[in-house]
This record gives C-alpha cells, structure tokens and sequence, in this order.
C-alpha cells in the first residue's frame, strides 16, 4: 500500500465515471473547495470525461489567491526594512500586491529567502541573532499548526528576532458566504481533503444541516475525487444531506488534536478580509496575547497599511463559483500568468491560471 | 597549507602559500602563475594546453562547426550526483552534441570568490578532469579571475566547446514534421530536483541525485541509426515542456505526449509531489530529446538503450498537424490538456 498509485489507477477511475454516469439522472452543480483539488481536476481532464450534467465549480480553497492586496503590501514593507530576512512560501514570492512582489523587492536588496517549513525561518532566526527574521503565514486550517508551532517554538526558546505576518483563512465560514449568497449555484461540495485532515470533518454538520447540502470530504488523486463526486451525486439524487468521509485514509471527525491544540494555543479567530471576495468575520486567525511579541504586523508597524483592489477583474465572483474562469473578458487577453490582473491567475492553484495552463486557453 | 585535504587516496590539494583563493591569484603575478601551475594545469594537462598560450591552436576535421557557450552559476557548488565542476563540462558538450557534432574542445573561464577555499576549487577541478575525460573532450585555453568578496557566490563557471558535425546531419527545431516520434532518452527532473531540494530552507530527507551526463555517445548512437534525425536538445532549464514548446513553435506543428510514458523516477516523482512541482518543468543535466521519423522510432529507442545513460528511453509521444505551436498530453484518464511554457520559475506551492 503506498497511498497514491492506487488512488490514480485509470481502470478504478473509468470505472467510477461509468458508475457516475448511470446514477445521474438530472444536472447538478458541485464546488470543490480546494484548489489543489480544482488544479488535480484540470490536470487529469476529470471534468471533460464527467457527464454534462455536472457542472465542476471552483472555490476559494487557494491560500495564495484570498490573501488580501494589503496583507502583501504590508509584507512587502517589512520585507524592505533594513535588517530584515523575510521569509515565506514559494508561491508567495510572485504574488504582486499594490506595486512590486516579494522578488522586485530581493532584486532591490532585500533579504527574501524561500523556505520549504515555517521551522525553517525560526532556525534561520537562530543563527542570525542580530536580524529580524519574518515569515509570511498564509494559508487555510492546513498550514496553521506549522505556522503556530514557529511562533511557539520560537516562544519555548526564548527567540525574540522572530515573528510571523499572519493572513490565516478558514473554510466553514466562506462556505457559509457562497451558500448565503442569493447568487448561488452551489448545490454539493467537496470539502478540501487537508483542511479537514488538520480540523476534522465534524465542523461541517452544521453547515450541511442548516443549508441541506451534502458535503463529501476527499482527496486530490483522480480515485479520490471521482468518490467523491460519485458520493455527492448519490446523495444529490437520493435528495440527502449530510457529510460523508471520502477521504477515509486521513480525515477523521475531529481531526488531528495535537495539530488543533497548538493552533488554539498561538492563534484566536478574527475577521478576515479575503482578496476578492471582502471581509467575512470569524474566517480568519490572529495571534493571541500570550504570543503578541511574535507579531509582525505590530512589531514593525504596519498595521496602518491598506489597499483596495482594481475592479478590473471577476476574481471574487470566480472564487465564489459564481463565473468560471473563461467567462471573464481579460481571461487569457490583458489576464495572464505573466501578468494577472487578479489573484485567481496568480497562484498555480488559482482556478484561472489551472485553466490557462491545462486548457482552456484558446477560445 | 596547514594541514592538506586528500580526495581519496591521490591527487591531494597541493601545497601552496595560501589555503584560499586571495585577490592576488588573479592579478597575473607570481600567485596567479603558482594557481595556475599547481592547480588547473596538472588536471587537464594536453598538448595544446600545456603550451600556455593566449589560446589554443587547433587541428579541426573538414566539415561543419558546431560552437556553444555556457555559464554555470548553480548553488550550492556541491549536490547528489554532481557539482558545478562536471555541470560545467557536460553543460557545454552535451549543447555542441545537441547539433549532432562530436565535442571536441573546450575553453573554461573561472570566476573565482576571494576566499574560496582552495580544496573546494580542487575538488571542482577534479571533477572536471573526470567529466572531460568521459565525454572525451580536451579543455586547451581558459582564465581566472578572482572578484571581492560578496561579487559572487563561491564561484562561477564559463565553458564553451567546439566540435565538428558529420556530413548530411542536420538537426533543428525547425525541423519537425506530422508523424515524427518524440523520444526522451531517461527520467525527466532528477537533476532540478537534486538542487532543490538540498539548498537552504528546502532541506528535506531525499536521495534524488543530478542526472548530469555527456550525452556524446548518445548521439553516436542515435546517428549510428538515423542520420537523418531532426532534432535534438537537451531539456535543460525549463525542462522537457519548454523544450517542446520551442520545437511546437518553431516547426509549426502540433505535439502529443501520453502521460503514461514520461519516465520519472519514484524519489523524484515524490518529491515533485511533495513541492507541487510538474516534472516536466524541472531541469534535466543529462537527458535527450530526440524528434525522429515514425519509421526510425524503435531503432534509435534500441540504440539509445544500449548506451551508458540511455537504459531508460522511451518513446513519449508524436508530432502532429493539429494545434500547431501546442504541445499537449493525453492524460492516463483519456483526457487531453495542454502542457504551456512555464512562467518564471517553479515555485514549491504552500500545502
């Protein structure tokens, strides 16, 4: 058992889109939360091989693109002090805020180093006491106990020159924005496979109940989505709400506690502004007191920094499963890779790039 | 020298006045002479180096020159399977091989750190004796230079090669046609991922190990078979999607990969996986695509394979005539999406 190449076997797949093929029997619309599931989607082709009663919508599950302008402008500000070695993950680094990303900012002399563990940056930390290091804390539930275990290790070690810009985003609550929208399609979900590896899938009962939407938790590997779609299809038809756990070999109800527990130690739920979307209270993470030195955003005051975003592009309405990516005007003309105009066709797991780089891009 | 390092049992550093490249061993005085005589000439040492010219003097075969040049800038110096030292040299021979030419000679120029350890400028001199001696080609001119501190990371390596290719060869990215058989000659990203993954802040438990290879005997091989072959390239940065873009655009024609067949190895592909990094991006130190007629195909697969660095070809898919400028893959699923030129660099993604 390796846990992967059984999960893309393309007999187990085919066979699944028969079966999904002979349950379905009306259309029906599904999100999939996370965009490493929307990038697996595109890249295998599963939505081309789906019947077309399914429509695939995308959703907001990509840390990179739901991270606010300002939140980039301030870590570019920090980033440009002196003494500063500014760390992060690397699809941070090509992200443009308001002006410049974080690479126009090293090819001026700034100290940006890419780190692969946020651990990383409290060891850099350590062998140079007379800088200030930083990291850049994005992500959903799946990256905040690595994030949280730097600042408490930071904290249990007595290390001062550390500290993190947090821009933390959680999923139950834009789910609830998408299903409360009076714009939405979305009748099934695909929860993100390791986001509820970290926080369990019993945080979605509520949500499902209240909304009366099946939510199926799976994987990334094309066996692993197809279950899913299959069992939220099943469910669909069956007129079922409810969780199922498709993603059996990680997720359990209540998640990783010693994951939970360091997260509820460094971090407390705050509002949170999301690129392209807006504020929406209690859908983020915020330092708690015990660990407030370890905050960048005060330590360097930066606080004071905000900024709005061009209207130019439909990014939130993409992130929100409202418009597909090629439905946009700018899509593939004044919208690239190269040069996006939004967040979605900035990270490779942004709905608009997957379809620029897999596909879509002709039209 | 306190107290000299010994590369197994022969060839330690030699003796010399300092234990570390100074400003002065690239000011052309006597420490420049003892740098050069000690250290560089000993390693490559042939008759037409040995003369100490301004340049080299060459006896050329009749027939067409293939000419490439090459900087070599990789950190860190030292990674699984190979160094600057041999990158440098396989760099510039495998780029001439590419035109179908046999390597001949190769010119390097150092860019030397004040400094630089002089052990590791030795051990990056004897890894280029080795690779040289296995591709075959002699190195007969070169320079130093030595930069301030902090003016380059450690050091910085130019080579460049000649070589002369055979009568009726004629290989470029021009070339292709609908029907042609795409072969890549081993896995793909070995190389990239090797870097990545030892360099600070990405330090993971891995064995991936550089690929890095002449691939001159390679090529005999393929032209052993097929003259007439079309292309070929070594997907070096970039990787085998960019490669294939450039040929796509170039001759105007469409391509076609099937996923099942790009070879990658295990570790590798793991750690791909673990970085969110698409195989076909990643850099390749000794590898080779070659684009050759359909009814050639499994000879030149044949002959690569007998080849040392060739076990592994396979054939990955074909050109054809539609969507020219497009390369595209037919996935394990049966769908098909397109595989684009990169933008920038591969970036490990956050989760």
């Amino acid at each position: 058992m390796r846990y992967l190449s059984e999960y893309r076997d393309p007999k187990v797949a085919r066979a699944l889109i028969e079966k999904i093929k002979s349950t379905i029997t009306q259309p029906w619309t599904i999100m999939e939360i996370c965009g490493g599931q929307t990038h697996s989607i595109i890249r295998n082709g599963i939505d081309q091989l789906l019947p077309k009663e399914i429509e695939l919508v995308h959703g907001p599950g990509c840390p990179v693109c739901v991270t606010p302008l300002e939140m980039i402008d301030r870590a570019l500000a920090i980033a440009e002090k002196p003494n500063v070695i500014f760390t992060s993950f690397g699809d941070m680094l090509r992200v443009p805020g308001s002006h410049d990303d974080l690479f126009t900012v090293k090819s001026r002399g700034a100290d940006v180093r890419m780190v692969y563990s946020p651990l990383e940056s409290v060891k850099i930390a350590q062998e140079n006491p007379d800088k200030e290091v930083v990291f850049f804390a994005v992500g959903f539930e799946t990256t905040a106990p690595g994030n949280a275990m730097a600042i408490k290790h930071a904290y249990d070690n007595g290390i001062t020159n550390f500290s993190e810009i947090v821009s933390h985003v959680l999923v139950p609550p834009a789910m609830e924005v998408i299903l409360g929208s009076p714009d939405n399609r979305v009748q099934g979900f695909l929860a993100a496979g390791h986001v509820c590896t970290v926080q369990g899938w019993g945080e979605y009962v509520p949500i499902a109940e209240k909304y009366n939407v099946p939510i199926v938790p799976t994987g990334f590997e094309p066996v692993d989505l197809l279950e899913g779609i299959l069992c939220c299809i099943e469910k669909l038809e069956a007129s079922e709400n409810g969780i199922e756990n498709k993603y059996l070999r990680v997720v359990q109800e209540f998640g990783n506690p010693a994951a939970r527990a360091v997260v509820e130690d460094v971090f407390n739920k705050c509002d949170q502004k999301w690129r392209g979307i807006g504020n929406i209270p209690g859908s983020g993470f915020a330092i708690s007191e015990k660990y407030a030195a370890y905050d960048a955003t005060t330590k360097f005051d930066v606080g004071n920094i905000t900024a709005e975003e061009p209207e130019a592009c439909i990014s939130g309405l993409v992130l929100q499963g409202v418009k597909k990516p090629h439905e946009c005007e700018a899509f593939g003309k004044e919208c690239t890779p190269m040069h996006p105009l939004g967040a979605t066709m900035v990270s490779s797991e942004g709905a608009c790039a997957a379809y620029y780089k897999y596909q879509r891009r002709e039209l | 020298m306190n107290n000299p390092k010994f590369d197994g049992l022969s060839c330690p550093v030699p003796i010399t006045a300092f234990d570390t490249v100074q400003l002065a061993h690239g000011a052309g005085g006597s420490l420049s002479s003892e740098l050069i005589d000690k250290m560089i000439v000993p390693r490559f040492s042939n008759s037409i180096l040995d003369k100490l010219e301004d340049h080299a003097v060459l006896n050329m075969p009749a027939g067409r020159l293939a000419f490439s040049t090459d900087t070599f800038v990789v950190s860190p110096l030292f990674f699984p399977g190979g160094d600057i030292g041999d990158l440098a040299v396989n760099g510039t021979v495998n780029d001439v091989a590419m035109s179908g030419a046999k390597p001949l000679y190769l010119s390097v120029g150092l860019v030397l750190e004040e400094g630089l350890p002089l052990e590791t400028l030795h051990r990056v001199l004897l890894s280029m004796e080795k690779a040289a001696a296995k591709a075959g080609v002699a190195i007969v001119t070169g320079d130093t230079k030595v930069v301030n501190r902090g003016a380059c990371d450690q050091m910085f390596i130019n080579t460049s090669g000649v070589g002369v290719i055979p009568e009726g060869v004629n290989t470029s990215a021009s070339n292709l046609a609908a029907g042609d058989a795409i072969i890549i000659s081993g896995t793909l990203a070995d190389h990239g991922m090797a870097v990545m993954t030892t360099r600070e802040g990405m330090s993971f438990e891995s064995r991936v190990e550089s690929d890095s290879a002449p691939l001159n005997e390679l090529v005999d091989a393929i032209l052993g078979v097929c003259p007439e072959v079309k292309a070929l390239r070594d997907p070096t940065r970039g990787g085998l999607a960019t490669t294939l873009n450039e040929f796509a655009a170039s001759s105007k024609v469409g391509i076609q990969l099937q996923e099942s067949a790009i070879p990658v190895r295990p570790d590798t592909f793991a750690a791909c996986e673990l970085l969110g990094i698409d195989p076909l991006y990643v850099a390749n130190e000794g590898k080779l695509c070659a684009i050759v007629p359909q009814a050639k195909a499994d000879a030149v697969l044949d002959a690569i394979r007998t080849v040392e660095f060739g076990e592994n070809a396979k054939i990955i898919g074909q050109v054809t005539d539609s969507r020219p400028g497009t390369v595209t893959m037919l996935t394990e699923l049966g769908a098909e999406r397109i595989v684009d030129m990169p933008v920038g660099q591969q970036l490990p993604r956050i989760c």
